[in-house]
């Protein structure tokens, strides 16, 4: 176990300063649009379209067939695999159809689609959890459906119960909140820093940890100083100022930023004593052990050229899209383009029948000045997508060994180290693409390796 | 409705740079010390960079519509590769040399090789090599500034000389070194006007020190132990002031397409260059070593690369 003097001193003083800070990434703007939108819940829509895979891991098999009656909280899929994430009804209402459908990743996945009664009747199922030790709270929280809501949708049981040889003694809170427009995060902090606090109670309570830090980019000033006086009496909560860096929030380099502790290529948080949760998971663990109701509701921020009207809102998970774009006032233009998160590593997509995911943060729509990138021109070795790298990756190497598939060569540059964050890609004169090659690179090995190629 | 979506790999999101706005960067960063190569050698050197320039813009138009490419004229990298071969030629230059040499750094050297960003050497240098071995006379045929241009020596063909004991002449102050008040190509000479444009590519974030500090760090470490009648006696500060070190420190041995990518290879870049511009000052037979040294450092720019490629984030060490 490896035992940080810093984590020791910080733990001691309230405030801790920023000590370490990553190398690379980028300074892109913050378009905060939306910092002072108050979050505004918006009611049921006629139907929702509740896709089976919600999470990394396997996906759901649904428990609900077409013509079934559903309640809020209701489980309409589960898996017995270890790594996924029961998936419950956000609604009361009759199921319509269990088809595939398209997903906001571009493919087809298994979905329950839900013709809503309007009445909201909640599920007999949902009533706050009981636990006594942890096995029994990493168990409710599975059962919460709860993942990972900063965008990548680990699931939360799993990250709580790390295997025994790995002693956590760091809980991080990810706050950063590094990625262009999205202000779902802040809103938390600044409308309920309460629940954050009592989130963070619970984990000490069941896991033990002595240190925990909340990671915040120095670009949310009033959310810092909320969060300092409400954790002021509690010497093991610690709120670090963080640089306003791209990308402050991957988690990686959070953990370096927070504790100075580096997790090595192909591990995990919990292989240096640390987990890491986003803030907005952290206070869903306190309203779920107050309540019991699961997962069934999102902040989102919808933002973006062609938005009539970017705010911040409440919605009701597997709402579709063009649902949620008529609430915030429809669009101004036509809209060229809508991604589902952040600009920097958003998913563009396909049609506005797909619908919004738990780790949904940000929905953005785009007019066409916006939408369209400038032309692909040829790398002239400036070196600085190789600055930008917080990986210290060469992306212009790689971006060379892709289009040539060449895949001894794309090892030897650690292609699968790349957490496509984009940063290369953003601050590239020369306009190449270089994130998508790093994805066909690493698909290109997987089909080598798939094919017991070397 | 949703039809016409536009559907692409993140990021959705591009900075404002531009190649274009770099390379027009690099001009204005080297208009100080084309300046003050007209200042010193008169407006026969304003013609001179016209003509490089002009010859490398329109090599570059041909050779691309031979090749049916997509033209780049516009990209302004031409132009720099122009500008950096006049101020590497010496003020009375024949204008057809000149222009040829602007042909040989765009067609031969950058096209022939794949254009920008492809060229294994500087272009500018390699042209002005391949001048220098073709048209040795022309191209030593050195003038003191001002006016009357009559012929001279630069001052590091004088401290050559002065090795050999055949002293005639006074060495120029560093003062005059430092203004460019000396014989020498028409932009190497005023180390002023070339650390102006120099600050102003550091301050735009087109360059980075490790290239141009390593190699003169280099040089002056080795003309200091070597250079003199014993060791640690050498004159370094004229060796760092004089002849094409600055220009090509700054200049030319950070050209992108000849130079690493990593802060690592670009030391070792530096300090290549910089040990073998002061060998071949203090032992070959030319007086300047600086070309050389850097082509001959940017042929070794892929296998810098090659055994320079850094650990991932977090494969060095836990903890930091």
């Amino acid at each position: 176990m490896i035992l940080c003097t810093t984590i020791q001193l910080s733990g001691v003083m309230h405030m801790s300063f920023l000590k370490n800070m990553f190398k690379g990434g980028a300074a892109v703007p913050h378009r905060k649009n939306t910092e002072s939108c108050e979050t505004i819940k918006m009611g049921v829509p006629q139907k929702v379209v509740i896709p089976m895979l919600q999470h990394i891991g396997a996906p759901c098999e649904p428990t609900v067939k077409k013509g079934d009656t559903v309640k809020v909280g209701q489980i309409i899929g589960n898996s017995d695999k270890y790594i996924s994430s029961p998936i419950h009804s956000s609604v009361s209402g009759v199921v319509t159809d269990v088809a595939p459908m398209l997903y906001p990743g571009g493919v087809y996945v298994t979905t329950v689609e839900i013709k809503t009664d309007g009445v909201q009747e909640v599920h007999e199922s949902v009533k706050p959890p009981v636990y006594s030790n942890h096995s029994e709270f990493v168990n409710a929280i599975r059962q919460s459906g709860l993942v990972g809501l900063g965008g990548a949708g680990f699931p939360t049981h799993v990250k709580l119960s790390p295997p025994s040889d790995k002693k956590i003694d760091c809980l991080v809170i990810n706050a950063a909140e590094c990625e262009p427009y999205i202000t779902a995060d802040y809103r938390e902090m600044v409308e309920n820093p309460s629940g954050i606090v009592d989130g963070i109670k619970i984990l000490i309570d069941m896991l033990g940890i002595k240190n925990v830090f909340i990671g915040v980019e120095d670009n949310k000033p009033e959310a810092i100083k909320l969060l300092k006086d409400i954790t002021e009496a509690n010497n093991s909560i610690s709120v670090v100022k963080l640089k306003s860096r791209y990308p402050q929030g991957a988690e990686k380099m959070l953990i370096y930023s927070v504790t100075g502790r580096k997790v090595p290529p192909g591990k995990l948080p919990s292989d240096v004593g640390v987990i890491v949760m986003n803030v907005n998971s952290i206070s869903f663990i306190a309203q779920y052990v107050k309540n019991g109701m699961p997962l069934i509701k999102k902040r989102v921020t919808v933002d973006g050229s062609a938005v009539q009207r970017p705010s911040n809102v409440e919605i009701l998970i597997g709402t579709q899209l063009a649902d949620v774009f008529e609430f915030c006032g429809g669009f101004k233009c036509e809209p060229r383009k809508v991604l589902m998160g952040g600009p920097m590593m958003g998913i563009a997509q396909y049609s506005l029948q797909t619908s919004v995911l738990k780790q949904t943060n940000a929905l953005l729509a785009f007019d066409s000045t916006e939408a369209e990138l400038p032309p692909e021109s040829p790398c002239i070795r400036c070196g600085k997508c190789v600055e930008a790298c917080p990986m210290n990756l060469l992306p212009l190497y790689i971006n060379l060994n892709a289009l040539k598939e060449n895949h001894e060569e794309l090892k030897k540059y650690n292609t699968n180290d790349c957490i496509e964050c984009g940063s290369c890609s953003y601050v590239c004169p020369a306009k190449r693409h270089l994130v998508q090659s790093m994805r066909l690179a690493k698909a290109q090995l997987r089909q080598a390796a798939a094919k017991g190629g070397k | 409705m949703g039809n016409n979506l536009l559907v692409s790999s993140s990021p959705h999101l591009r900075s404002g740079d531009s190649t274009r706005r770099i390379m027009m960067d690099v001009v204005i960063a080297l208009l100080p010390a084309a300046g003050a190569g007209v200042y010193f050698f008169g407006v026969r050197s304003a013609l001179v960079i016209a003509v490089t320039i002009l010859s490398c813009v329109v090599s570059e138009y041909l050779a691309r519509k031979v090749m049916k490419r997509e033209q780049t004229i516009l990209d302004i990298s031409a132009v720099v590769t122009g500008l950096l071969l006049a101020l590497n030629l010496p003020p009375a230059i024949p204008f057809w040399i000149a222009a040829v040499g602007g042909f040989i750094a765009i067609v031969i050297v950058k096209q022939m090789f794949g254009g920008l960003g492809q060229n294994f050497m500087n272009p500018a240098l390699a042209a002005r090599v391949i001048l220098l071995v073709s048209w040795a006379q022309q191209m030593t045929n050195w003038v003191s500034p001002g006016p009357d241009a009559v012929s001279s020596a630069t001052p590091l063909a004088l401290i050559k000389k002065g090795q050999e004991a055949v002293v005639g002449v006074a060495l120029p102050s560093y003062l005059d070194l430092f203004i460019g008040k000396v014989g020498g190509s028409i932009g190497e000479t005023s180390v002023l006007a070339l650390l102006i444009g120099a600050a102003y590519l550091v301050y735009r974030k087109v360059i980075t020190l490790e290239i141009p500090l390593a190699f003169i760090c280099a040089t002056a470490v080795f003309t200091w132990v070597f250079g003199g009648d014993s060791l640690f006696s050498g004159n370094f500060m004229y060796h760092i002031l004089s002849g094409g070190l600055v220009l090509g420190a700054f200049f030319m041995a950070t050209d992108y397409s000849t130079s690493p990518v990593t802060k690592k290879g670009k030391i070792i870049m530096g300090i290549g260059c910089g040990l073998l511009t002061a060998i071949i000052r203090l032992y070959a037979n030319y007086p300047e070593g600086v070309s050389f040294a850097i082509i001959l450092m940017n042929i070794a720019v892929p296998l810098i690369d090659r055994y320079t490629v850094p650990k991932s984030f977090g494969g060095e060490k836990a903890v930091a």
